[in-house]
């Protein structure tokens, strides 16, 4: 019993330490992904300045900037989470060690639980180095912010984002040529109706009603809530809750997907290298 | 706990097809059958291997020898009949099937990027073992396989296809698998690197009583190597017994002793090896 729970931990422990070693010997890559998102994101960030010229003296372009700052880099720091857990599946694909890696005794949950540490340790670190670029440059005062709270509606979402992101990892396990690119429109479908870059009521109805659904909505409502208004953590409660159930249903019901996509991979034989 | 039974792997009318990819826009055809055909890559399969035996598959390409590895690697579930590894079911119990076997395939399949250290690192913590009895087991295999020290930071890239197929030989031989399932795993090197991995199959059947089931279609390796051959034929088991007695099921023309090849060319009508791929 104790031995096994030694060996889930130390090969949950060997998907992170792999995970931080492709970051290592990628390092070139991770920059030039750096400069591309901070550029993105300040980019972004501009819009709101460049609201307030073209729309004169009504518009409050630092506020804009901030409801932006906090769209891209929450929208990023979860995107970041979706893609290193769908690469679960697509990056062992392209190597071509996913058979060594699905016929090792490790637990799918155990395998899960060490891509999405990792996944949360580097979208954090890769997050706040843009956050410090973005409040440098536009000057941004966070004095009146709650980041306490705004940190936490953020560790909650990611929960959520874990669990989307698990059932999405089954697209490249099912279509080997083109399951990796077919995880872009879950994330499309979830940049579009989450309210990342403007508010959900502007949507029309049958795209509220879908952001009803996507947990992005309420993290970025809760951490819009604690950094723009300085909300404290009981008024968060609204965001925590529904991403935290989000969470809980989407996690196990992404687990029990997985190992039903894994059996029907065993089955027809989905498993071979592709690439 | 492996539990001792009397055979190492056990396959009892093992079947498995496969459903060929369908065609674009097949679902507009008016055919009464718009499913693409089956085809069968493993047909009624029944064998045993025994403790510490060195089992050879010698059969051509596309005669099924990787659908049977991955069969018993819990890599593919097969449609009738069981295995069974040690008495576990793989498709019942994959977990302690996968605890006693591992696995080394014609293709090195490796993170390129990342070094032999990593990649054997990785592969034996998926296996529980500790970092630093690992670190010094793969300096260890490795210099036993002839890679350089100073090979062993580098990324793999960097290595010959030779080199990676001793790392990928290291990789399995890392977790101290009772069952080792070798896919061809001489294809492509050299004489002499194929001469090397034959000796370690051989010292790790000595030594640890490893089991070997290795599938080639090199005749001389399995003649040398294994103590019985299972020669496969488009997913079926044509013939089975020791390379002796394979060899004495065909008579001998002009005083000649038949070869490996003969018995297969007897058995199935065809060369085991195309003179294309001979060529190639």
């Amino acid at each position: 019993m104790w031995s096994s729970a030694t060996h889930q931990l130390r090969a949950s422990y060997a998907f992170m330490e792999r995970n931080a070693n492709l970051v290592k010997r990628y390092w070139t890559w991770e920059l030039v992904w750096l400069a591309y998102s901070i550029a993105n994101s300040l980019a972004v960030s501009y819009i709101g300045l460049g609201m307030e010229k073209l729309g004169g003296q009504g518009v409050d372009g630092r506020y804009l900037v901030l409801y932006l700052v906090v769209g891209t880099l929450v929208w990023r720091y979860l995107s970041l989470i979706f893609y290193w857990i769908t690469d679960l599946i697509s990056l062992e694909r392209w190597e071509g060690t996913i058979e060594y890696t699905l016929m090792a005794p490790v637990h799918r949950l155990t395998h899960m639980a060490g891509q999405t540490l990792f996944a949360v340790l580097y979208s954090m670190l890769f997050t706040a180095l843009i956050l410090a670029v973005t409040v440098a440059l536009f000057q941004i005062d966070l004095s009146g912010a709650n980041l306490w709270g705004g940190a936490l509606v953020l560790l909650v979402g990611s929960l959520s984002f874990i669990g989307v992101g698990i059932v999405g990892s089954v697209l490249p396990l099912l279509f080997p040529e083109r399951g990796a690119q077919m995880t872009h429109v879950i994330i499309a479908m979830l940049l579009l109706v989450s309210g990342v870059y403007y508010p959900v009521e502007v949507l029309p109805t049958a795209l509220q009603r879908l952001a009803l659904f996507s947990p992005a909505t309420y993290v970025l409502q809760g951490v819009r809530e604690a950094l723009l208004r300085g909300a404290p953590i009981a008024d968060l409660w609204n965001s925590i809750w529904p991403a935290t159930l989000i969470g809980l249903i989407s996690i196990p019901l992404g687990l029990q997907v997985f190992s039903l996509a894994e059996r029907y991979a065993k089955h027809a034989g989905k498993l071979h290298r592709n690439g | 706990m492996a539990h001792r039974q009397e055979h190492a792997i056990e396959l009892q009318g093992v079947t498995k097809r496969f459903r060929k990819p369908s065609q674009a826009f097949s679902w507009l055809r008016r055919d009464d059958d718009k499913r693409p055909p089956m085809v069968v890559a493993v047909h009624r399969a029944t064998f045993c291997v025994g403790h510490g035996e060195i089992f050879g598959v010698l059969g051509p390409n596309g005669s099924g020898k990787s659908t049977l590895v991955r069969l018993i690697a819990t890599l593919l579930i097969p449609d009738q009949g069981c295995i069974l590894v040690h008495g576990y079911d793989v498709v019942r119990q994959p977990r302690q099937v996968q605890r006693l076997i591992n696995r080394v395939s014609v293709e090195a399949s490796f993170f390129k990027k990342l070094s032999p250290l990593e990649n054997l690192l990785f592969g034996a913590r998926l296996y529980g073992m500790d970092g630093r009895r690992t670190r010094r087991r793969i300096y260890e295999i490795l210099a036993r396989l002839g890679i350089e020290a100073r090979a062993i930071r580098q990324p793999m890239q960097d290595m010959s296809r030779g080199m990676q197929q001793k790392v990928a030989i290291a990789r399995a031989l890392l977790s101290e698998p009772a069952i080792l399932l070798l896919d061809e795993p001489t294809t492509g090197l050299d004489p002499r690197s194929k001469r090397e991995v034959q000796a370690l199959i051989r010292e790790l059947r000595r030594e640890a009583g490893t089991t070997v089931l290795l599938t080639t279609h090199d005749m001389m390796e399995a003649d040398v190597l294994c103590d019985r051959i299972a020669i496969m034929d488009r997913g079926r088991i044509v013939a089975l017994d020791t390379p002796a007695g394979l060899r004495a099921t065909i008579r001998s023309s002009g005083g000649k002793q038949p070869t490996l090849e003969d018995v297969f060319l007897e058995l199935t009508g065809k060369p085991l090896v195309e003179e294309s791929e001979r060529a190639a």
